[in-house]
């Protein structure tokens, strides 16, 4: 694999290799959904826009070192606007998902002027208030918002060339890999460009960075900002994927486990938001089977899946504290030094 | 680290994630999923954690004790039902996951006693579009009513229009010129409810009427509202969980309207239990002590009742870790009602075939309800009425006879005048 890598000739420009980048993973996705059986392609569907809201949140706080626990909030600000778009207004499914992303755009940067001035436990709690706070709107404003019953919208029709027997679960896998795609694109292209080296410059001197000429308050608003771009399309394609926006899917849990899943699948990387995405759709399913093949009373095995979720994730960062990501370029590091030795 | 393997370390990322959901993304297919000549599965979302769990998440495991009752005889027309249950916390966005991996994972034939109005009306639209037959729902929304739009809906108990409405008689006709308050959820559960009462009791005679959103655990200002109103008779239509808040509330506030509640949220043992968790002990049954309420089924503690006499015997045989109330009847009622569809649906049962029969047959269905059932091939309400019940001594004593009414605004209650069967001695009896 190594030395295949090394033959092909890498594209110079960080633009060029986004691009190649985004190609294949668009080709696997493809022909995964293809493969797939309904509810698999739903789970891809369910993945991919985990993977668009993670891989800003993993951009904000693995490399300008900002914490949030808000990002389950601003996917509802994404959810809801496509929700009242789409459901009220009847736009078209694209333009709803850019006003998604545009309007959380615009509140990241009002929480984001807030957070740049504040630090560590003190922007997790502002963060934390605001994922407390914000989906109470919707029991405030029922008549707007639906309450704790929701907005529903129609599901997304397939395009008629596609075929009558065309599953709709496909339809909705491809819609949101095409939007966890183009965050992914946007996001490489940022971690190599000139400001993702100054996020990390943010994250590790402050002082420094200053003295550089960076305006630290600056750079760290542009980071809360993009990350809720992409919290706000993550959010506006669970809308689309569930068909719902409702108080109940974005509960303080769910910031939680955004940030648990960008630190068990390796803070910082792209590919650790893919595993950290695979990490939210698949673990709970698994749990739940965990908890039903031992055969205890409904009140016991109805609760044990969040019990045995804590317990993978202590397990899971006792054994790698770097995350999924850091044990998978431990061990490729392992291996090439033992083939290197073997050679 | 390169970034040139760092780049094939994403590739094979990627490839790594799709291939492990293929591997696992096949199933096999027969003719009729969740079928076979020996079997059938149904799939089922209920509140086992969560707000509306107290009580209501008995009700899925007494179904499963009925049918593990039916199957030791053999089962229905050969097959031995079995019932997946997950858990959706009574949150909307959960049903819409759990009730997707049953029917395209577990392939489950059918969603039976899917319960919740907030929860269930977000996967009416797939499960009908997916044609699967989502028999008996467990809430009692006038929106499962529509075969027409609906064809593959059914709900099972009364639709809150007509339990409001015999409620609103009542109130209407022994609580004359009494100020009513009305404390209802903020969905079609309450709106239903709060139609079928508006429908009956004067307007000028309801002095407030306030929502609460399932999941807050404060309802002070809405109970307070209604008191400032001066309501001498408070109506609940509210999950038990927000019965015992709101009685709470009302000891607090020494507020002691005559109180008026919904059958779904008045089960003495589950409300008691609250009541007594809440207050640490201080407190129990006695709260809701005289509440005014209307029943469908013989009420748990009536121990002349044959089928309560079963259902109590299926109880301690199957499902003896829960105390015998209101939603462990509720389960084996309603099992029994899927049971007689079955029976109904013939030998070669299919998706079309278990809804055709109910659709033709289920008007005549008889069994542990007080009351017949609405169905037909444009209505898939339930049953069509209740009895007037009141919370004496800690238990539902009903009174007064069944009544039957339509949900439609004006069409007159009426008596009901046949009588219950008794229960066969084995398997389930049809038209």
């Amino acid at each position: 694999m190594n030395s295949l890598a090394a033959r092909i000739p890498a594209p110079r420009s960080t633009l060029a290799r986004s691009l190649a980048l985004v190609g294949l993973a668009g080709l696997v996705l493809f022909l995964a959904s293809e493969a797939l059986s309904a509810y698999r392609d739903l789970q891809l569907a369910n993945g991919a826009y985990y993977f668009a809201v993670l891989a800003g949140l993993t951009v904000l706080t693995g490399l300008s070192g900002q914490i949030s626990l808000g990002h389950g909030a601003l996917m509802a600000v994404g959810a809801y606007t496509v929700a009242l778009l789409i459901g009220n207004e009847q736009w078209a499914l694209v333009p709803a998902l850019l006003a998604a992303t545009v309007v959380t755009t615009l509140v990241g940067a009002i929480l984001g002027a807030g957070a740049s001035r504040l630090r560590g436990p003190y922007l997790a709690g502002a963060t934390l208030a605001f994922a407390v706070g914000l989906p109470a709107l919707a029991d405030k404003y029922t008549s707007t918002l639906g309450g704790e019953n929701g907005l529903v919208i129609n599901p997304p029709t397939p395009p008629s060339g596609l075929g009558a027997s065309f599953p709709l679960e496909r339809w909705e896998a491809w819609i949101a890999c095409a939007g966890a795609l183009v965050v992914l694109f946007a996001m490489n292209n940022l971690v190599h460009s000139g400001l993702g080296r100054s996020f990390r410059a943010v994250r590790d001197d402050e002082i420094a960075a200053s003295l550089c000429g960076l305006r630290v308050g600056r750079v760290q608003t542009l980071a809360f900002v993009v990350s809720a771009a992409c919290a706000g399309l993550g959010g506006g394609l669970l809308t689309v994927v569930l068909q719902l926006a409702a108080p109940g899917a974005f509960q303080l849990a769910l910031s939680l486990s955004l940030l648990t899943a960008i630190v068990l699948g390796g803070l910082g990387s792209l590919v650790g938001a893919v595993w950290g995405a695979a990490v939210l759709v698949l673990l709970p399913g698994w749990t739940n089977e965990l908890a039903h093949s031992f055969s205890f009373s409904t009140r016991v095995s109805a609760n044990l899946p969040l019990a045995i979720y804590g317990l993978v994730l202590i397990l899971a960062m006792l054994a790698w504290p770097s995350g999924i990501q850091g044990a998978v370029r431990a061990i490729g590091a392992r291996l090439r030094v033992r083939a290197r030795a073997g050679s | 680290m390169s970034n040139r393997s760092h780049r094939g370390l994403a590739a094979v990322g990627v490839c790594a994630v799709a291939l492990a959901l293929a591997a696992c993304g096949s199933s096999s297919s027969s003719s009729v999923p969740g079928v076979s000549s020996t079997s059938v599965t149904f799939g089922t979302h209920q509140p086992l954690t969560g707000p509306a769990a107290p009580g209501y998440s008995e009700i899925a495991v007494a179904s499963q004790a009925f049918f593990n009752y039916l199957n030791a005889q053999g089962g229905i027309q050969g097959r031995k039902i079995t019932l997946v249950s997950k858990d959706d916390e009574y949150n909307p966005a959960k049903t819409v996951n759990v009730t997707h991996e049953l029917v395209l994972q577990d392939n489950v034939f059918g969603i039976f006693e899917g319960l919740g109005t907030p929860t269930h009306t977000k996967v009416v639209g797939f499960l009908n579009s997916s044609k699967i037959p989502d028999m008996f729902v467990a809430s009692g929304c006038p929106c499962w009513d529509n075969g027409t739009a609906q064809p593959y809906t059914f709900g099972w108990q009364p639709n809150y229009t007509i339990e409001g409405k015999i409620l609103g008689q009542y109130i209407k006709q022994h609580f004359a010129g009494k100020k009513v308050g009305v404390f209802y959820q903020d969905d079609d559960f309450g709106n239903g409810g709060l139609t079928g009462i508006r429908d009956e009791v004067p307007a000028g005679q309801i002095v407030s009427a306030q929502p609460y959103q399932p999941g807050g655990t404060n309802v002070a200002p809405q109970i307070s509202a209604i008191k400032a109103a001066g309501a001498e008779v408070l109506v609940d239509f509210t999950v038990p969980i927000y019965t015992a808040l709101g009685q709470l509330t009302s000891f607090t506030l020494g507020y002691k309207p005559q109180l008026v509640v919904s059958n779904v949220g008045i089960d003495p043992t589950t409300v008691g239990g609250l009541l007594k968790t809440f207050s640490k002990g201080k407190a129990g049954t006695e709260l809701i002590e005289g509440a005014i309420t209307d029943g469908y089924l013989p009420s748990p503690t009536d121990a002349s009742n044959p089928w309560i006499a079963l259902f109590r015997k299926v109880h301690s045989q199957y499902d003896p870790s829960v105390p015998f109330d209101g939603n462990v009847e509720y389960g084996m009622a309603n099992a029994y009602t899927l049971a007689q569809a079955l029976q109904l649906a013939g030998k070669s049962l299919t998706r079309e075939s278990i809804v055709k029969a109910v659709n033709e047959k289920g008007s005549q269905l008889s069994g542990p309800g007080l009351v017949p059932f609405r169905y037909s091939t444009t209505d898939h309400g339930g049953y069509s009425g209740a009895e007037m019940g009141q919370i004496r001594n800690g238990q539902i004593v009903l009174f007064g006879g069944p009544l039957v009414t339509e949900p439609t605004a004006g069409s007159a209650i009426t008596p009901y005048t046949g009588t219950q069967p008794t229960p066969p001695t084995s398997g389930v009896t049809v038209p």
